[in-house]
């Protein structure tokens, strides 16, 4: 890429495309473990960070992405009560199959990205259902992971809004 | 002059690359933390300050959320006490008439248990103090069950105490901070309970797995499990104080037994802590502790042993024997010094037996 190419690129301001989203997520999160139940069913509880895991890794490479993962995770696992670590591995095996598979998936229709984003959060599930069954020693509840992935499966159309808004702003990634 | 104009100004990294190593550092700092996290329940240690910093802010903050909740709640079950209030009441007098013969036979019942009671001279359990608290997060994933209570160690909360709804059994205190506690909910998955089934008496373990029903374990009893069995805390351990209501025993949908929780049935906001740490505070631990103990016969060994004869020694041929005189005083000394020594050992001894036993180890 040349020099003038560099210069013309617009640079992304963590603030917006990081800092905004990861606001956003730690309310929704602390907001749905309102301990509130309707005609006897408790909230939803997705992982909201796994739409950013994916946006963000769609949008572009970055160094800050998977740090900001590692402190949403962590938050997510203190916040829950689960065991420190967990959710940042999880996070980040989503963002590392995202990445890997980036080519593939930019670019592509909305239904078709959101198998992707299907098949990448059932990565991060099952990642945490090995993880939970070494460190628990013995497996987590099968319909309770596939509830949890159902309810933040049904979260991509905000990981789209996100990379719909974002994935232009740097010419060098298109 | 700028490091782009100089001779490495030309060398670009990757973004992918560079992306990709932050990646990595980030998953060896995550890792290391999932090893090096010992989340013990029962261990105020193992609650560490990044938990207790993260409950005292959650704690206000999900209170404020959780307050509209509450109104809410209150003014919904209001309206619907005044619009329904004739056919409630209906419905109560049916009610009460039947429980006015379960009112007989439990008050029946009660005198002859009380009766059983003092025939068997079986002192039956004070009842324990406890605290209320609301509930103010809830976390329900499938790796993590556990609520945050609005009240702690300014309340006399403590890790362990079993935390009560109003029907049943919901979990026990695992993190304790000024104003808030964390509760581990039996349906998390590192939580194990001791528990009974009413009608065999048999034993089992209460494991959560991160559903709704948590699973029987370790079923130990003569007859097999039957759908409807009730389930109470057994107390073994001396986590929980025996015959907490749990449960009912159903059969789950991959073939285990599970227990649906009375919990489940009653408000989720409202929990009952209850402060029990073990068994030693049920009991007045000054009336357990001995006071009289019998003098311990401690004996002279300088009486029993009795010293050895002094064998004749073969007198191999060519050697001469020498005189036995010079051996005999250091034996005697030996003799007197280990005599000293029992003597000196033998009386803390006996000091020790007269000492009262300590409190908790009579």
């Amino acid at each position: 890429m040349t020099a003038h190419g560099v210069s013309t690129a617009r640079p992304l301001n963590p603030l917006f495309w990081l800092g905004g989203p990861m606001l956003i997520c730690v309310l929704a999160t602390v907001l749905l473990a309102t301990p509130l139940r309707v005609f006897g069913l408790a909230l939803p509880e997705p992982v909201f960070p796994l739409a950013m895991a994916f946006a963000w890794a769609v949008i572009r490479p970055s160094i800050l992405p998977p740090f900001a993962l590692l402190a949403l995770g962590l938050f997510l696992d203190v916040f829950w009560g689960g065991p420190q670590g967990l959710w940042p591995l999880c996070l980040l095996a989503a963002y590392a199959a995202v990445l890997a598979a980036r080519r593939l998936i930019m670019g592509q229709d909305f239904l078709f990205m959101w198998g992707w984003y299907g098949l990448v959060i059932a990565a991060a599930f099952g990642a945490g259902f090995v993880l939970m069954s070494m460190d628990a020693g013995a497996p987590p509840n099968v319909l309770a992971v596939v509830w949890q992935y159902l309810a933040t499966l049904a979260l991509f159309p905000f990981a789209h809004r996100l990379v719909e808004r974002y994935e232009d702003a740097d010419v060098r990634f298109r | 002059m700028s490091l782009r104009d100089g001779p490495l100004g030309d060398i670009r990294v990757p973004l992918t690359w560079s992306a990709a190593a932050a990646l990595i550092i980030a998953v060896i700092i995550a890792g290391a933390l999932l090893f090096s996290d010992r989340r013990e329940t029962m261990k105020a240690q193992a609650y560490d300050t990044a938990r207790h910093a993260v409950d005292v802010v959650a704690s206000p903050v999900g209170n404020v959320i959780s307050a509209p909740v509450h109104w809410t709640h209150d003014g919904l079950e209001s309206l619907r006490g005044y619009f329904f209030a004739v056919s409630e009441n209906r419905k109560l007098k049916l009610e009460l008439a039947a429980e006015r013969s379960w009112r007989d036979r439990y008050v029946a019942t009660d005198l002859e248990n009380q009766r059983y009671r003092a025939l068997l001279g079986v002192a039956t359990d004070p009842p324990l103090p406890h605290v209320f608290a609301h509930t103010v997060s809830d976390a329900r994933g499938p790796f993590a069950n556990t609520r945050l209570a609005d009240v702690g160690a300014d309340k006399g909360v403590t890790e362990g105490n079993p935390v009560l709804s109003e029907h049943g059994v919901v979990g026990r205190v695992v993190g304790v901070s000024d104003h808030v506690s964390r509760i581990l909910l039996l349906t998390d998955l590192e939580s194990h309970m001791p528990v009974l089934v009413v009608r065999t008496n048999g034993r089992a373990i209460l494991s959560g797995d991160g559903g709704p029903t948590p699973k029987l374990d370790y079923v130990r009893s003569s007859a097999a499990l039957q759908e409807g069995d009730r389930i109470l805390t057994s107390g073994d351990g001396g986590v929980f104080p025996r015959g907490l209501p749990v449960g009912t025993v159903e059969k789950g949908l991959d073939g285990q037994w599970r227990v649906a929780l009375d919990a489940d049935a009653s408000p989720i906001d409202d929990v009952q802590i209850l402060l029990f740490t073990d068994f030693s505070q049920l009991v007045d631990e000054n009336a357990l502790a001995a006071k009289n103990l019998p003098t311990a016969m401690t004996e002279e060994p300088s009486q029993s042993i009795v010293p050895p004869a002094p064998a004749k020694p073969a007198t191999p041929a060519g050697i001469i024997s020498g005189p036995d005189k010079p051996a005999a005083p250091s034996a005697a000394k030996a003799a007197s010094a280990g005599k000293a020594s029992s003597k000196s050992a033998a009386k803390p001894a006996a000091k020790a037996a007269h000492h009262p036993a300590a409190p908790g180890h009579p």
